[in-house]
C-alpha cells in the first residue's frame, strides 16, 4: 500500500514545478517481484542440479570364449603370478605361484593389501595379479581390490573365476589356522 | 535524495543484485542436468577413482542390496523407441501411450510382463508397487534383451553398474556375465569418492 502511494506521488501536481510539468519523470519500477522470482529460480536450479557426478571406475573384461573354440588359458609364468582370493566376511587370501602354493591371509586397507601389492611389485615388477572373488564375497571387496591395483599401478591384472583348487587351498588354510590358534592358545596358557 | 533520507526510506540500487541473480540463474539453467530419480536406494562402495561418470549415453544397471536388478537409461526419445523395439522382439505389445510414459519414467525394475501395467499407473503411484527386479536368470534373461536392444537402438550407450557394496559377488557375476555374453566388455563401476590416502609418506 505504501509503495503504491509512493509511486503515485510523482503524479500529484504541485510537488515541484518540474514534476508538475510532467517532464523527465523519474521512472521507478518496483524490482522486488523480479528479484524474488530470480532468486526462486536460482534456488531451484541450485538444488536440482547434480553437480557432483559420481565417480566411475573403468573395468574391461575379456569376452567369453566361443563354445566351439578351445579354451585358451593365457599362460602365466608361475614365478610372476600373484593370486588374490576374495573370501566371505571380508577375508582376503593370497598366494604366489600356481602349484601347491603357500596361502596366506591379509586384510583390505593400507596395512594389508596396499602394502602387499607394493612389496610384491617391488620384488617382481612384471607381476600378473589374478583376482578371484568367491561367490560369497562382497562387491565392495572387489572394488577395493581393483582400486588398490589401479593405484599400485599393477601392470597386468585379471578378474577370473575361483576354481575348486582355490577353494580347497582356502579351506586347508582355515583348518591349519584353527590348529595354529589352538597351539598358540595352548602355549600362552602356561 | 535529501527528501527520501528525511522520510527514512533509503533508495537501494537493486540492479547489480538482479544482474547477479540472473547471471547465476542462467548459469545453473545451462549447466544443470536433472538428477534422475533413483529406483532404489543403494550404498555405493568407495574408491579413489578419479574418472567421472559420463553425463549422457549411459545405461545404469542398479543392483539393490537384496540382489534385485533395476535398469535406467537416459535419452527420452531413445527410451520411447527402445520400449517399442523390446516389445517387438519379445512379443509383448506396448501402446504409444505406454512408450511415452516409459520415456519419462526413469529407472524401473519390472519384468516385461508387468511393465505395461506398471506404466499405466500414474507416476506417483509407481513407487508404491513393489518391484520384483529385472530377471537375469539364464532361462529368462530380460536384462540381456534390454541391453541388446538398447545398444542396437543407440550404439553410443555405455553400461554402468551401480551396485550396493554388500551385494554378494555371485549377483554381480550374473550381471557382468549377461553383459559379456552380449558383447559388452567395457563397464563403468559407479563408486563413491573416498579421499586418496597420501601415498609414499607411509612406510
Amino acid at each position: 500500500m505504501k509503495r503504491a502511494v509512493d509511486g503515485n506521488r510523482f503524479a500529484r501536481p504541485g510537488r515541484t514545478p518540474r514534476e508538475a510539468r510532467g517532464e523527465q519523470l523519474p521512472v521507478s519500477i518496483d524490482m522486488n517481484p523480479m528479484v524474488d522470482l530470480a532468486f526462486l529460480l536460482l534456488t531451484f536450479f541450485m538444488l536440482a542440479s547434480s553437480f557432483n557426478q559420481p565417480q566411475a571406475m573403468e573395468l574391461v573384461l575379456p569376452p567369453p570364449p566361443e563354445p566351439d573354440e578351445a579354451v585358451m588359458e593365457q599362460p602365466v609364468k608361475e614365478s610372476k603370478a600373484l593370486t588374490l582370493v576374495l573370501g566371505e566376511a571380508d577375508r582376503l587370501y593370497w598366494y604366489r605361484g600356481i602349484t601347491e602354493p603357500e596361502v596366506q591371509e591379509s586384510t583390505y586397507g593400507p596395512a594389508g593389501l596396499e602394502r602387499l601389492l607394493r612389496e610384491q611389485l617391488a620384488a617382481t615388477p612384471d607381476l600378473v595379479v589374478l583376482v578371484k572373488p568367491l561367490d560369497a564375497s562382497r562387491y565392495a571387496n572387489l572394488v577395493d581390490v581393483l582400486d588398490d591395483l589401479g593405484r599400485a599401478a599393477a601392470p597386468r591384472y585379471a578378474l577370473t573365476e575361483a576354481g575348486p583348487e582355490d577353494r580347497r587351498l582356502i579351506e586347508a588354510l582355515a583348518r591349519s589356522g584353527e590348529n595354529k590358534n589352538g597351539e598358540i592358545n595352548n602355549q600362552a596358557a602356561p | 535524495m535529501a527528501r527520501s533520507a528525511q522520510h527514512g526510506s533509503p533508495v537501494l540500487d537493486m540492479n547489480p543484485m538482479v544482474d547477479l541473480a540472473f547471471l547465476l540463474v542462467t548459469f545453473f539453467m545451462l549447466t544443470t542436468t536433472f538428477r534422475m530419480p533413483e529406483p532404489v536406494a543403494v550404498a555405493l562402495p568407495a574408491s579413489t577413482a578419479e574418472t567421472k561418470l559420463p553425463e549422457r549415453d549411459v545405461i545404469q544397471v542398479t543392483v539393490a542390496p537384496d540382489g534385485r536388478v533395476f535398469l535406467d537409461l537416459d535419452g527420452k526419445h531413445v527410451r520411447e523407441r527402445l520400449l517399442m523395439r523390446v516389445g517387438r522382439s519379445t512379443g509383448v505389445a506396448f501402446s504409444a501411450g505406454q512408450a511415452e510414459a516409459f520415456a519419462l519414467a526413469g529407472g524401473h525394475g519390472m519384468p516385461l510382463d508387468q511393465l505395461g501395467a506398471w506404466l499405466a499407473l500414474p507416476p506417483a503411484e509407481r513407487k508404491e508397487v513393489p518391484a520384483p527386479g529385472i530377471p537375469v536368470d539364464s532361462l529368462r534373461n530380460e536384462l540381456g534383451t534390454w541391453i541388446v536392444q538398447a545398444r542396437a537402438e543407440h550404439p553410443a550407450y555405455r553400461v554402468a553398474i551401480r551396485a550396493d557394496a554388500d551385494v554378494p559377488y555371485a549377483r554381480i557375476k550374473a550381471v557382468t556375465g549377461t553383459l559379456l555374453e552380449r558383447g559388452v566388455t567395457r563397464f563403468i563401476l559407479i563408486t563413491e569418492t573416498e579421499p586418496a590416502p597420501a601415498t609414499g609418506t607411509a612406510s
